[in-house]
């Protein structure tokens, strides 16, 4: 990062004004509908001592109109799957006949502290859930609905709507206690080389942040903005479907979404990102 | 047919007399584009939104025809001046005959 810095003021200095025309403007701060502050740059959490001093959105990495998308929420292109996730939310469904707004009312407020602290450890399942299983234990348990799949559209666009009201808070993933057996085997795969290119999370993600991967420019990779629409394939995307292209572009074989390693990864990249605001539905490339 | 079709509009609620405004519009829509074929190879016929409309008391403010590259979801913004007090019409043209309208009234400040 300081190197790309260093880059763009050299750049500012030269062209005077025009320096971010192709680059990310990297010090742009992110007000969503002119009233929203999130936090995209926090001192990095105690746990990250001597990897990261400071955490990044992926917004800040983003082009200036891909950032400008996501400060209007008319002009972001997953405020329609919000939109969806909202109308499902107040749908019975299930032997039950009960919706999500039977048992928790007004997602704005029961719903707006929620995302932050996802994954978590559930004391009854003795599991560390992430939010699309939670989502899911309530339809099989409280609803008597079938269990949608991991990263499936309408458990995307629900995960969308939980995420857009907490749009704010700040991501705080507990680390210790019952959960920390899996945060550690989620650190360990952080760090685990896979594939023909040999490649770990961290040597993108944590040593290359700023630099560009060929024609694609490094994030820190940190998830508050997920469920993500991205211009790419113009739908949502899940954390997991995500690990698992870029796990993909290592030449490995790769776990599947659902999966507790998939599960563990997303507990350690989510805690990665404590000190954040939570930004789903973000936009990016 | 295509489902879950839902119209946005975004107009200011009021302008100054002769004020040019931005207006935003979006529609969610597939835009299956005809050239797409399905798990058996069968071709997915075409089912886009090919037309859409403004008008401003009567009048003409744009008039697009869309075609079958243009991708899901349409979002259009545009420019119109606002002589006097009046009403929005948008309408879009679904392949299928639906047609889907929104209109928004201006007022002047």
């Amino acid at each position: 990062m300081k190197k790309a810095l260093l880059k763009s003021a050299i750049c500012a200095a030269a062209l005077g004004g025009f320096a971010h025309a192709a680059a990310a403007d990297e010090s742009a701060s992110l007000v969503i509908n002119g009233e929203l502050e999130i936090v995209t740059e926090a001192p990095a959490p105690a746990h990250l001592d001597g990897a990261l001093r400071t955490v990044y959105s992926g917004w800040v990495f983003r082009s200036d109109e891909t950032q400008v998308m996501q400060m209007d929420d008319f002009d972001n292109p997953g405020m329609i799957f919000v939109e969806s996730g909202m109308a499902d939310w107040n749908t019975a469904e299930g032997t039950e006949g009960k919706s999500c707004a039977d048992c928790h009312g007004d997602a704005e407020e029961s719903m707006r502290e929620v995302r932050a602290v996802y994954p978590k450890w559930n004391d009854e399942a003795e599991e560390v859930r992430t939010l699309q299983m939670q989502i899911n234990a309530c339809r099989t348990e409280q609803m008597g609905a079938e269990a949608l799949k991991t990263d499936a559209g309408s458990m995307l666009n629900m995960e969308a709507y939980i995420s857009s009201v907490g749009r704010g808070t700040i991501v705080n993933v507990a680390v210790d206690g019952p959960a920390q057996a899996a945060w550690e085997q989620g650190r360990d795969l952080y760090y685990t080389r896979t594939g023909q290119l040999d490649l770990s999370c961290a040597n993108c993600h944590e040593q290359n942040y700023g630099n560009m991967i060929r024609a694609d420019h490094l994030s820190q990779g940190q998830i508050n903005g997920f469920p993500t629409y991205r211009l790419k394939n113009a739908k949502l995307n899940g954390v997991q479907g995500r690990f698992k292209g870029c796990v993909r572009d290592t030449m490995a074989e790769t776990y599947s979404p659902g999966s507790p390693e998939f599960v563990a990864l997303e507990l350690y990249v989510a805690s990665r990102g404590n000190g954040l605001s939570v930004e789903g539905p973000s936009v990016r490339n | 047919m295509a489902e879950n079709v839902t119209p946005r509009v975004r107009v200011p609620r009021s302008a100054a007399a002769g004020e040019t405004i931005t207006i935003k519009t979006l529609i969610s829509h597939p835009m299956e584009s005809g050239q797409r074929k399905d798990s058996d190879g069968n071709p997915i016929p075409r089912s886009i939104i090919n037309r859409f409309t403004c008008e401003f008391n009567g009048e003409t403010v744009i008039d697009v025809q869309l075609e079958p590259a243009i991708s899901t979801n349409p979002y259009f913004e545009f420019e119109s001046l606002v002589p006097e007090a009046g009403t929005f019409v948008f309408t879009w043209y679904d392949d299928d005959g639906s047609v889907y309208t929104e209109s928004k009234d201006i007022a002047i400040a």
